[in-house]
């Protein structure tokens, strides 16, 4: 068994273990974190295909801004997962029976190509996958490339558009105007007299 | 060519869209170095450019069809003619927006921003190419569309319509995708000229990616059975916004759907003419008879909007040599009675409250005599009575139907046109024999210009003849698509 063959199986076996416990953790911020190590050791599988970038791709997007964002909405919506999780049961032969046709189909689709000669490894290319890709995105596809942008532009205004609320009364820190704050307008010295205090 | 040759080819070509992507850029840093104090001059200066590259486009009018970027996008004389059209519209309709919103207290320089990247998304789809360029145009335009509907955030209304139109924008941008990986999956590529190449006389992958597509399209263009969104959006959305979707947008979507059915997929005319027609039928039955019996306007003309939807996907299942200028003309003649009619729509305050009841414009004849000339004008073009532009572009749909064999669907427009006839007669009764209602408040001045130019505009048509404007959009047209290769 070679090295690789020995990262695989560790890799795989810790994906489907995390992907388990994601769905049976009770604490919904386990759950999170487990989908976390799930997508760390699928961007591993995906290194051992040779498609570094896409693994490097599921890294940056998924754990570091979807997982995130999952963490946020579990930790500041108020859910009560307990009464999420009570019709668990009850919705468990359907779920099971997904699953198996899932399953089955995957096994086709796995028998009906074996041994055909597809391989589930990249082709090789020149350099690095990020290398090709970039090749063609800045060449081949620059409009579309650069269409995706505005699009993600549009994205942006409108987030600010609808959520962003400029609120008098707030009470902010200024760092300038404390910087700025001479000794003239913060003290004041009094002079008291004994017995008789500050009116 | 060398590869920086080509490039700046293709960007000479896209002048239109470089004016549009670059303005709204640079709107963005004015916008927000002067705070919503920009948003007037933003909404001019948006409305110009938008004037400025439809106009680029039309003169820009390349003779046979010049495909740029690498086989994602292509000039020629139809995208030239939507262009010219959508840049026109949008720029009326931002610019009574600009009007309406200073009025309402929502002046916000994000708007005209959001309007500009709609409308080059608007472009995109009228020069669209190939499935990615499909896609991020329709993306760019709706998103941009979504926000605009949820403008007005603090109105529960607005927040709703711009709910639904997200969620349900996303299911049909899911179909359209699911459509869209069928057939690459089946035809190899997503280019536009090679899916044409490839698909010989088809299969039942690429039938079943053309459905998918096609379905995704026809939401875009409001056509039922994919229409649930329409009256909610268009009365939920603040009116400006209203009177946005109303116009440009499903002019880029004909054009996307024209392109689509008439460019890959002209060897599968078999196939798509019975989806096209199906939902033509269903379109003008539905948009015709619901609106009966809706009391706000704005309702009613979302039905209007769905029934003329059918009459141009009727136009557009005559097939490519006579549907695609048919649906043009139908378009350019349409859109300007539209606008004009959310031009009064957006004239209808009452005591500095936007009011949108039939009922409100009861006995506007003698309250305000010119505005219920031009929208009795307007309704009847849009009916279809004969000296009035709107009779132009229905003759030109209904003669490419018959003239293509589809006799059936003619007639049924036929019906649908006598039972729109009755409900947009029964707003110029309410307008010109119900007891006044209470006057409305003074007009700005972007109303009565755009009221005033669309009603001439429409009233001119004979003036000038349909005649021009028909060829005019039959030279468009007819450089555009090559005529199906034989199987």
């Amino acid at each position: 068994m070679g090295l690789t063959a020995i990262a695989f199986y560790a890799l795989a076996a810790v994906a489907v273990g995390a992907a388990l416990a994601v769905i049976s953790a009770r604490n919904p911020v386990h759950s999170v974190l487990f989908l976390i190590l799930t997508f760390f050791s699928t961007a591993g599988l995906f290194v051992l295909l040779g498609a570094e970038f896409l693994a490097m791709l599921l890294v940056v997007v998924y754990v570091g801004a979807v997982a995130v964002l999952f963490l946020f909405v579990v930790m500041m919506l108020d859910v009560n997962f307990a009464e999420l999780k009570q019709g668990f049961l009850s919705y468990m032969p359907l779920g099971a029976l997904i699953g198996l046709a899932l399953l089955a189909e995957l096994v086709l689709v796995t028998s009906a190509t074996h041994g055909q000669g597809h391989s589930a490894l990249a082709p090789p290319v020149e350099g690095t996958n990020a290398l090709a890709i970039g090749r063609v995105l800045y060449t081949d596809y620059l409009v579309l490339f650069q269409l995706s942008g505005l699009v993600l532009f549009v994205a942006m205004i409108g987030a600010v558009v609808l959520t962003l609320r400029k609120r008098t009364g707030v009470k902010r820190q200024s760092v300038s105007r404390q910087v700025g704050r001479t000794r003239k307008q913060a003290v004041e010295l009094k002079d008291v007299k004994s017995g008789q205090g500050l009116s | 060519m060398t590869d920086v040759e080509a490039l700046l080819f293709s960007l000479s070509w896209s002048q239109p869209e470089l004016w549009l992507a670059g303005f709204a850029l640079v709107a963005t840093l004015v916008g927000a170095a002067f705070g919503d104090r920009a948003s007037g001059p933003l909404s001019i200066g948006a409305a110009l450019v938008m004037v400025i590259a439809a106009t680029l486009a039309a003169l820009h009018r390349p003779e046979t069809p010049v495909v740029i970027f690498n086989g994602s996008l292509v000039v020629d004389g139809f995208s030239a003619a939507v262009k010219t059209i959508v840049g026109y519209s949008a720029a009326a309709t931002l610019l009574l927006a600009s009007e309406h919103l200073q009025r309402s207290g929502d002046r916000r320089f994000e708007f005209p921003v959001l309007v500009t990247l709609a409308v080059l998304g608007m472009f995109v789809m009228a020069s669209a190419h190939d499935l990615i360029a499909l896609y991020i145009g329709v993306e760019l335009q709706s998103l941009a569309a979504y926000v605009m509907a949820a403008f007005r955030r603090d109105d529960a209304r607005s927040s709703e319509a711009g709910l639904k139109y997200f969620v349900l924008g996303a299911l049909s941008s899911g179909l359209l995708l699911y459509g869209a990986s069928l057939i690459y999956g089946f035809a190899g590529s997503v280019k536009f000229a090679e899916i044409a190449t490839q698909i010989g006389d088809g299969n039942a992958g690429l039938t079943f990616g053309l459905v998918f597509l096609l379905c995704g399209l026809a939401f875009k263009m409001s056509a039922a059975p994919f229409h649930m969104w329409t009256p909610d959006v268009y009365e939920g959305a603040p009116t400006p916004v209203t009177a946005f979707f109303a116009a440009a947008p499903k002019m880029a979507a004909v054009a996307l759907m024209a392109r689509v059915i008439y460019g890959p997929f002209g060897a599968l005319e078999a196939q798509w003419v019975q989806v096209i027609a199906a939902l033509a039928a269903i379109s003008l039955v539905v948009g015709s008879v619901a609106a009966l019996v809706q009391t706000n306007i704005k309702r009613l003309m979302a039905y209007s909007s769905i029934a003329n939807m059918g009459f141009v996907l009727m136009a557009l299942a005559a097939g490519a040599k006579e549907g695609a200028p048919a649906a043009l003309l139908y378009m350019a003649l349409y859109l300007p009675a539209t606008i004009g009619i959310f031009a009064v729509i957006q004239a209808m305050w009452r005591d500095g409250k936007p009011v949108e009841d039939v009922a409100d414009l009861a006995g506007l004849a003698r309250r305000t005599p010119w505005m219920a000339y031009i929208l009795t004008a307007l309704l009847f073009s849009l009916t279809g009575i004969p000296p009035l532009a709107g009779f132009f572009g229905k003759y030109a749909a209904f003669l490419a139907t018959v003239n293509a064999g589809l006799v059936w669907l003619a007639i049924l427009a036929g019906l649908a046109t006598v039972v729109g006839a009755g409900y947009y007669l029964r707003v110029v009764k309410v307008i010109w024999f119900d007891a006044p209602a209470p006057a409305f408040d003074r007009t700005g001045g972007a109303v009565v210009l755009t009221a005033g130019v669309s009603a001439a505009l429409t009233v001119l048509v004979l003036v000038v003849g349909a005649g021009a404007v028909q060829s005019w959009i039959a030279i468009s047209a007819a450089t555009s698509f090559a005529a199906p290769p034989l199987p």
